[in-house]
């Protein structure tokens, strides 16, 4: 499937600037890994030692946070936004 | 600001200027402030602190922006009043509330905000927003236009309809979304990336902003004389008052303002339509698990908690505990503090009064200790909770006998 992932500010770096990238993906985890392969860093930047998802890293299928669905093994249609978004705002 | 020297990542460590910054570029933790604290115990004294305005402002030595200059709408020095009524109710000896009701706009949002826009300022930033659940948009949008910054306000549309109209009278732009608070914020914190010339008060400015919180503390010590209370309880929406109320209790004694080490156990009142932290804490976990807010304590419903974890450790350092209210139990903690103190609050209010009974009756509130319960908001904004419960005693006829028919004074006999 091809969906694409929007890049937060801090890391849009790591892929020259941009704020998206298209990948090839079937699940959420599938997706984040094709975006490190495409530009190698951000894997280290999105997972912790144990290969989850960083405490302060929030990652969006469309609109619902993929805690609340199968987290990084939510599967990804074809044409979806994977959105990574840092936690720490609000209140 | 003489006595900032940056931004520091809590989780790594890594150490940032101190500019319009709020995540660590490597792994995503919040940004501290850093002070250089030798100078400001050098500098503070409480002569000075007495000598300075009556608002959060006397403090500004342990805050990120200068006092000179501040948007200021003369928030905070709000009354702490001995609520002996309350305390009786609940078998408390020694009761204080915060009554952070009477700010400019009704809420301790006027505090971050009066921060958070005066760095805002000072970093030139002419945009002022905000994901707000309520009480912050109303705070952002008096502020900015005290400041003559332009407002950008963004709200979940199902807020109150008194939340709504005291944050559009100032004038600024209002985006109602349509989704919960966690929706709201998600999308600030995106659009915080593609409008970077915007101070997002929680979010690019979200470093400075949260340690207004901290003059709740200063103020609370003061007022009690300069001594730490026993025990605080603290309403938790994103965890981020409570930190910082505990971090403003260590600071005073770290700058020489409190002559003992201060040992206060800190206490969260959440409500149980929102209640991430208490359930973790319950749960003895170190994780809060995201959960989808509803019920009527708008102002805290925020599902996935920015400073959770950081709240649970601090409670939990403390010998603190965070328990949960229903809704009745929030309607009726507002109609009771109304009743003995003649407090208003909204319903955050009524969350931590629900908490403090609570915790007052399973025991984990000693009778004994000093208690601190913050109210942070006014109750004027939030009527629809206590509405139906709040109506005329009787409607009746203009007349003499009508009244006496009435039965109303029948009490006085």
């Amino acid at each position: 499937m091809s969906a694409k992932v929007r890049i937060p500010t801090q890391l849009r770096a790591l892929a020259g600037g941009v704020p998206e990238v298209e990948v090839q993906a079937t699940t959420v985890g599938e997706a984040l890994k094709a975006l490190d392969v495409a530009h190698p860093g951000f894997a280290e930047r999105l997972f912790d030692e144990s290969g989850e998802l960083r405490r302060f890293v929030n990652v969006f299928l469309g609109e619902e946070d993929v805690r609340f669905l199968e987290g990084l093994s939510t599967a990804v249609p074809e044409g979806a936004v994977v959105s990574v978004v840092p936690a720490v705002a609000g209140g | 600001m003489p006595f900032v020297e940056g931004l520091r990542c809590r989780e790594c460590a890594r150490s940032y200027p101190a500019e319009a910054l709020h995540v660590c570029e490597w792994c995503f933790g919040p940004l501290e402030v850093v002070y250089d604290y030798e100078a400001i115990a050098a500098s503070v004294s409480r002569e000075r602190i007495a000598a300075g305005p009556k608002s959060m402002w006397r403090y500004a030595d342990l805050l990120p922006a200068s006092a000179e200059g501040a948007v200021d709408l003369g928030a905070g020095f709000t009354p702490l009043v001995r609520a002996d009524h309350l305390a009786a109710e609940l078998g408390l000896s020694e009761l204080w509330l915060k009554n952070d009701t009477v700010n400019p706009t009704g809420s301790f949002k006027d505090r971050v905000v009066s921060v958070a826009l005066t760095k805002a300022r000072e970093l030139g930033f002419k945009v002022a927003a905000c994901a707000s659940t309520g009480n912050l948009a109303n705070a952002v949008a008096a502020h900015a236009a005290r400041a003559g910054m332009r407002s950008v306000v963004f709200i979940p549309a199902d807020l109150e309809r008194a939340k709504v109209v005291t944050t559009a009278v100032f004038g600024g732009t209002l985006v109602a979304l349509e989704g919960n608070y966690d929706d709201v914020n998600r999308l600030c914190a995106e659009l915080a990336s593609e409008y970077p010339t915007w101070a997002f008060v929680n979010v690019n400015i979200r470093s400075y902003y949260a340690e207004g919180s901290k003059t709740l503390a200063f103020e609370v010590a003061e007022q009690l004389g300069w001594r730490a209370p026993d025990h605080v309880v603290v309403p938790v929406g994103s965890g981020s008052q409570l930190t910082k109320v505990a971090k403003g209790f260590r600071e005073l004694y770290k700058v020489g303002l409190l002559d003992q080490e201060p040992s206060v156990r800190v206490s969260g009142a959440q409500a149980e339509g929102c209640a991430p932290v208490a359930q973790a804490f319950e749960a003895g976990t170190g994780f809060v698990r995201p959960v989808k807010p509803s019920g009527i304590a708008k102002s805290l419903a925020i599902g996935n908690p920015a400073d959770g974890a950081y709240a649970l450790e601090e409670v939990r350092a403390s010998g603190g505990a965070v328990a949960a209210v229903s809704d009745a139990e929030v309607v009726e903690a507002i109609r009771l503090l109304a009743r003995t103190e003649g407090i208003f609050a909204e319903t955050a209010g009524g969350v931590t009064v629900g908490v403090l009974a609570k915790l007052a009756a399973s025991g984990v509130i000693k009778p004994n200790e000093r208690v601190v319960a913050l109210i942070t908001g006014n109750g004027l904004k939030t009527i629809e909770a206590v509405a139906p419960q709040c109506q005329p005693t009787v409607t009746i006829e203009p007349s003499l006998e009508a009244f006496q028919a009435a039965g109303v004074a029948d009490w006085q006999s």
